[in-house]
């Protein structure tokens, strides 16, 4: 077994226990912590493969960003987990069952996978010769890719404005603090000085 | 990329650009005070990029190394899909104004969600199907969830989202497993690779699964459960949204998608479409029986229309997909009329959807009364209305493909679904004395009701061409 | 012009039937009656003018369907020519009778206006009844068909408020029906056979059919028989022929105008105009000729017998009329068409003068029509007396014998069919002969027995009402003088061109090539070779060369089927051959009206004892013909009774067990047990529906796996 082989079984059996593990885990924050392993993994994999643009993406987006909001969101939140798990417990069972079968029937499938013999020839994306790897993908993503960029774009528009529709309030009932008002008070409109007598009453 | 290429994406690049400018607009100057205005404006753009398209588009272009075609299939469902929802926005402008709903990102959300469906339907590449589709989809995610102070509302944008990322999932799943079998992703080079007689199963895995996606998107039984939920939870034009437009968009990209990249297996996929239709048809009448609420039963009434406009896909023929176009511009025809209708369902001012409010609406306003009792007479498909067309041609083209089988259960799922139809023409008639709406309302939704009847009884002249345009769209398709 | 007499009719019945509430009762009805003179104007002009040449006009494209193709057209030749003023002639004068006549109607209550929707169903009828024989196609022909069926079954159910107009007119209905099966076989099977079903196209495969052979009824038939016996069913139907003849006296509970003219001139003789339009079919069909020839006989002498003693004034003409037909069907059978066509036309003027005089009678005894309460009319009401008299002496056959057209209409075309059938020279024709002459008799007797007691003797029945008999209106006399007219001369005119000779005959009939006289005796024909030996030589010599004597002339060359109004086979000389009948034949017919007449005046002048005295000798056979030879009883017997068990059966286990039972459970129990699955299904919660999805992904991977996708 070469060492790369060994790399290879090492990330994809952590790949697979991180997957595993942060669904079966009780504690919601452990299971955060499961999936940063297994983005850790499948990083490692994709240094494997050659992809390190690829690998030091997801660890940078995935690890230092998306998990980290998941891990405020989940502590922030305080979902009680164990109880939402109890109601789906009830239908374990069954979805064990169908679990397996999907499993195995994909087993199957996988199992008499064979590909294409034009397959080689249609390849768009073959590994480049001779070009630094982070190169070559910005070539495509910004020539051949030009349309989807685009279109990755718009959707993360939309996901923006959407946060802010969804989640902006314009509060017009609640006051707010408004310096230069404060400050350009003018006392003599502000207030009116009376002198009040003693035992008298305005 | 070329002026070529820039060319055949003109019209979602100017709607792009128009959503981005309105929201620069909107954002610094009135905020949704200008909403009003970006509704009109952005109803006419529509409209005017549906018709330029419609008018000047000609021959099959493709784009963007095949990535993104513009044919006749393309151009039938992007003229649909702008002209309905330009006409779904003006109808839905007062509603949300009086109900303090409309925002000004309200219009640019439709738009951009209108350019994803444009490029689905257009999509020439399993990358750019799920980029349309995302696009869509996560528009309509937040318009879902619009009305934020309403559990409802948010509940809907929630639920669609969830269950809508487990279907991009499967969708994903499937296109990876076709990609891994093809090693491309392009549709000309997965037809070149999926033929007859030479299809693994892993393939076939891989065409379930995104099937399995597009269904979701059709809500085709057993992928149909957030209809009926959004639905109900969605503000009132929102569902008229839903309806129409993505629809139309949805099972375009089917189409595209079984004929394109699997023209050459067609059996395969027919079998599993046939399947979807049939248990669609089912459901949605069957189900649509117990409701209540008349939001949740036109959700109801949408999946039994896709089992339908599915009948035709799964025939596999030109005629087929010929007939789905059809039965699709009937059906957004329809929906429109009713949805205008249930849009102006008030009951001092407030918003009401209970079938049971519409108790002897007849006595109250007689001409919409008239008008809706016609578009549930074409609903519910009943000669010699327009909808009855529609379902003719999607049972003729079943028939024509030897599923007979299908039709007959077509058949017989549209008498049960004429039973809910009917009923509230029967309340609306024959009802029982009890509070009842307000007359009268507005007069752009009254004018979208009436256009709309009127086009199920005047269509049968000749569909107003829309035969012609759907056979020559199927024909750039199928071939 | 004759568009405008096709749709003047219709025109009137709209109007009147509709408008009547804008325009008043009165000026509804003067249009309706005004449009049918129009129309009864121009198609004198049309008969007059018309020169025998068959003209087609199309009024619109009718039916476009596959290879069926067909226009709505008016095919005008001397057939539709003659049947035009017969029947525009009797409607218009049925509507101007009909002022008089339902000018007060106690069927009716005070202030409720039936009289535009009287004259709009009569004005319909004329249009149904112009469309059918104007027709171009049988299918054109068979919605006139029915046109007139729908007419028919309003206008004796008119008395909406009687049970038994309304039990009459249903069964007028579903009898017809019964016919109209027959009809509509026909028209499929010919439709079938020829792919057209444009007249003209069906004469000219018509000696094709012949040879052809077509499976019906898990029997091989010959193409032209079947196809001529179907649509004598229907004419069966419509003529009132036997077994199918039971409606036409219970038509009787319509009024009396409707009578006339629906049930004696013109939907009834419907039939008689098939079988001669459909002549070039039928002349290739020798088997249903004999058929038609016997069964036309048979109706001819059964309804003169029940014509003896019926003693409603109606029925006893109704009667007649059916015998009437009957004389038409025989001389269609032989094969001489104009000759029943000729019959027809006399026949319309004096039955339907017959009818009204009868309304007359009726309208003058406040609607009594038992004649038994008639007798010594003839003081009270003269003019109607003396039309019924012409009527009379028309349908017994007065006239001179021997002269062959010297007298009253009835004799003249009455003589040329008993003539015709004792020339048809085949077992069924003799048959007929003897059957007609017996029936000529019967005619006379009962015809006179009505005169005798209604208008002589002395009055009988209520005294009151013989105290107010009086005498109609002139709208009801003015039609009796125009029809008295037609019924003295129409024979008289007309018998050249309908029997006279074959060349005045072919020159009126537009049948182009002269046809030969020929004398051979139709005895030694056999029709069924000949016409088989003829239809193969298409045309040429005489397909019976083994005959010695030919006429005058040889053969010239042959008519095609389909060129003239009325086609007559190159083999068939009845035409010629009647006219060379013995004189013992000739005679036969005056002989037995004399004998007719000599036993009526016995029986209700002379001695008036003398029938009860032999009803009561004879009773088994006067109840048999005092109920019409148990026709009715035995009908319901055989198919009311066991249709009304089926019915019962029906409703009880199909209505209520399948319906009620089987699909009320699937519809109110199944289906909403499984809407309340699939409301259960629809939890709410996020992960049943993502439940949901991942089954259907199992289920679809599953059967793909299993399946192996298609193969």
């Amino acid at each position: 077994m070469t060492a790369a082989a060994f790399a290879f079984y090492l990330f994809a059996l952590c790949t697979l226990m991180g997957g595993l593990f942060t669904v079966v885990s009780r504690n919601p924050v452990h299971s955060v912590l499961w999936l940063i392993l297994a983005f850790l993994s499948s990083a490692g994999l994709f240094v494997l493969l050659g992809a390190e643009f690829v690998a030091m993406l997801l660890i940078i987006v995935y690890v230092g960003a998306v998990a980290v909001l998941f891990l405020f969101v989940v502590m922030m939140l305080d979902v009680d987990f164990a109880e939402l798990k109890a109601e789906m417990a009830r239908y374990m069972p069954l979805a064990l069952l169908i679990g397996v079968v999907l499993l195995m029937q994909l087993g199957i499938g996988i199992g008499a996978w064979h590909v294409s013999d034009e397959a080689e020839s249609l390849r768009t994306a073959a590994t480049p010769e001779g070009i630094h790897n982070t190169r070559a993908l910005g070539l495509l993503i910004y020539d051949r890719y030009f349309l989807l960029f685009q279109l990755a774009g718009l959707i993360l528009l939309v996901a923006m404005v959407g946060a802010i529709v969804l989640t902006l309030r314009h509060r017009t009932w609640i006051k707010r603090q408004d310096v230069l008002a404060q400050m350009y008070r003018d006392p003599a409109k502000a207030m009116e000085l009376k002198d009040v007598k003693p035992g008298q009453g305005l | 990329m070329t002026s070529a290429d820039l060319s055949a994406i003109a019209p979602e690049i100017l709607i792009s650009l128009y959503a981005m400018a309105a929201l620069l607009f909107g954002a610094y100057t009135g905020k949704d005070k200008t909403a009003p205005l970006l509704v009109w404006v952005t109803s006419g753009l529509m409209v005017l990029v549906g018709l330029w398209i419609g008018l000047s588009g000609e021959g099959t272009n493709t784009a963007f190394h095949g990535m993104f075609t513009d044919d006749a299939f393309s151009r039938f469902g992007k003229v649909t899909v702008l002209f309905s929802a330009a006409a779904v926005m003006v109808m839905s402008e007062g509603y949300m104004a009086r109900r303090n709903l409309l925002r000004f990102e309200f219009p640019i959300l439709i738009a951009l969600a209108t350019v994803g469906m444009m490029v689905m339907v257009s999509a020439g590449d399993l990358m750019t199907l799920y980029m349309g589709l995302e696009l869509q989809s996560l528009a309509l995610y937040v318009v879902a969830a619009l009305r934020r102070d309403s559990a409802k509302s948010t509940e809907a944008g929630l639920k669609y989202f969830v269950l809508g990322a487990l279907s991009s999932g499967l969708l994903l799943y499937g296109a990876s497993l076709t990609y891994g079998y093809a090693g491309t992703t392009l549709f000309s080079g997965i037809v070149s690779v999926a033929s007859e007689g030479d299809i693994p199963l892993g393939l076939l895995f891989g065409l379930v699964f995104m099937i399995t996606g597009l269904a979701f998107k059709v809500s085709a039984v057993p992928f149909h459960m957030w209809t009926p939920d959004v639905y109900e939870g969605s503000p009132t034009p929102v569902t008229a949204f839903f309806a129409t437009a993505p629809k139309v968009a949805a099972i375009g990209l089917f189409a595209r998608v079984m004929h394109d990249a699997f023209g050459q297996v067609v059996p395969d996929w027919s079998q599993v479409i046939a399947l979807l239709s049939v248990l669609s048809m089912f459901l949605g009448a069957i189900a649509a029986i117990g409701q209540r609420d008349i939001k949740r039963l036109m959700a109801y009434s949408s999946i039994a229309h896709m089992g339908y406009a599915l009948m035709g896909l799964a025939a596999g023929t030109q005629f087929g997909v010929q007939a789905m176009l059809v039965y699709m511009a009937i059906y957004v025809t329809m929906n429109i009329g009713t949805f205008a209708f249930i849009l102006s369902m008030e009951r001092d001012g407030q918003q009401v959807t209970d079938i049971a409010s519409l108790n002897l609406y007849s006595k109250k306003s007689p001409g919409r009364a008239l008008a809706m009792l016609i578009l549930l007479f074409s609903l519910a498909g009943v000669p010699p209305l327009v909808g009855f067309f529609g379902k003719f041609y999607v049972l003729k083209a079943a028939v024509e493909a030897d599923l007979t089988w299908l039709a007959v259960a077509g058949v017989v799922a549209s008498v049960i679904g004429a039973f809910y139809y009917i009923r509230i023409v029967y309340l609306m008639y024959f009802g029982e004395e009890r509070e009842g709406l307000d007359a009268g309302g507005s007069p752009v939704l009254a004018g979208f009701l009436m256009a709309s009847a009127a086009a199920m009884v005047l269509g049968v002249i000749n569909l107003f061409g829309v035969e012609a345009m759907a056979a020559a769209a199927a024909a750039t398709l199928v071939n | 012009m004759e568009t405008i007499i096709l749709f003047a009719p219709l025109v009137g019945a709209l109007i009147c039937g509709f408008g009547w509430k804008l325009i008043g009762e009165e000026a509804g009805m003067w249009v309706a009656t005004g449009l049918l003179f129009l129309a009864c104007l121009l198609s004198w002009i049309v008969f007059l003018s018309f020169d025998g040449e068959m003209e087609r006009i199309q009024v619109l494209r009718f039916i476009e369907s596959g290879s069926l193709s067909t226009d709505w057209a008016i095919r005008l030749d001397r057939l539709t020519a003659i049947m035009l003023i017969v029947v525009t002639t009797v409607s218009a004068l049925v509507h101007l009778y009909s002022w008089g006549y339902m000018a007060h109607d106690d069927n009716f209550k005070h202030g409720e206006s039936y009289r535009p929707r009287f004259f709009a169903y009569l004005s319909f009828f004329t249009f149904a009844m112009l469309m059918l024989v104007t027709s171009d196609n049988l299918v054109q022909m068979f919605f006139g068909w029915e046109g007139v069926g729908v007419a028919s079954y309003l206008l004796i159910g008119f008395y909406f408020r009687k049970p038994s107009a309304n039990a009459a007119a249903i069964k007028a209905f579903i009898v017809n029906r019964v016919g109209d099966f027959g009809f509509a076989l026909g028209i499929f099977g010919i439709f079938f056979l020829v792919d057209s079903i444009n007249f003209s196209d069906i004469f000219a495969a018509a000696p094709d059919l012949a040879h052809k052979d077509i499976g019906f009824l898990w029997t091989r038939w010959n193409a032209a028989e079947l196809c001529a016996f179907l649509l004598f069913v229907g004419a069966m139907g419509k003529s009132a022929q036997l077994i199918l003849h039971t409606w036409l006296p219970d038509a009787m509970e319509g009024p009396t105008p409707v009578s006339a003219l629906i049930h004696a001139a013109t939907m009834v003789t419907a039939g008689v105009f098939l079988v001669c339009r459909m002549s070039p079919l039928i002349e290739f069909a020798p088997h249903a000729k004999s058929f038609i020839v016997v069964l036309g006989a048979s109706t001819a002498f059964f309804a003169a017998t029940v014509g003896l003693v019926q003693n409603d004034i109606k029925r006893v003409i109704a009667y007649s009329t059916c015998s009437q037909l009957g004389y038409m069907f025989v001389a269609a059978g032989v094969g001489v068409y104009s000759v029943a066509m000729f019959h027809l036309l006399t026949h319309a003027f004096f039955k339907a003068m017959l009818f009204l005089g009868a309304g007359s009678v009726i309208h003058a005894m406040h609607h009594e029509q038992d004649m038994r309460n008639y007798g010594a009319l003839r003081a009270k009401v003269p003019y109607t007396f003396w039309a019924m008299m012409i009527g009379t002496l028309a349908i017994t056959g007065v006239g001179i014998p021997l002269t062959g057209w010297l007298g009253f209409a009835g004799f003249v075309s009455k003589d040329a069919i008993i003539e015709s059938s004792w020339a048809g020279g085949t077992a069924a024709s003799s048959y007929a002969f003897w059957l007609l002459v017996v029936a000529a008799l019967f005619t006379s007797f009962y015809s006179w027995r009505l005169m005798f007691l209604t208008f002589y003797g002395e009055a009988r029945g209520d005294k009151h009402a013989h105290e107010h008999a009086h005498e109609s209106p002139m709208t009801m006399i003015a039609p009796l003088g125009v029809l008295a007219i037609g019924a003295v001369f129409a024979g008289m005119i007309w018998y050249k061109p309908f029997f006279g000779d074959h060349a005045a005959v072919e020159k009126f009939f537009g049948i182009p090539s002269a046809h030969a006289e020929a004398t051979e005796h139709a005895a030694v024909h056999l029709p069924m070779a000949a016409n088989a030996q003829e239809a193969h030589g298409g045309e040429g010599d005489h397909a019976a060369p083994a005959e010695e004597d030919h006429g005058e002339e040889h053969a010239a060359p042959m008519a095609a089927p389909g060129d003239g109004a009325i086609y007559m086979a190159p083999d068939n000389h009845v035409l010629s051959e009647a006219h060379h009948a013995p004189v013992l034949v000739k005679l036969a017919p005056f002989i037995a009206m004399l004998i007719g007449f000599g036993t009526a005046w016995l029986f209700y002048i002379r001695d008036k004892s003398l029938p009860k005295r032999l009803a009561e000798a004879q009773r088994p056979l006067y109840l048999f013909l005092l109920n019409k030879w148990y026709f009715d009883e035995v009908y319901d017997v055989i198919f009311v009774q066991p249709a009304k068990w089926i019915g019962r059966k029906l409703w009880r286990v199909g209505d209520l067990g399948t319906i009620d039972g089987f699909l009320n459970g699937l519809a109110m129990g199944v289906v909403p047990f499984f809407t309340r699955l699939a409301g259960r299904a629809q939890s709410g919660y996020v992960f049943t529906y993502a439940f949901a999805m991942v089954l259907g992904v199992v289920v679809l991977v599953s059967w793909m796996t299993i399946g192996g996708g298609a193969h």
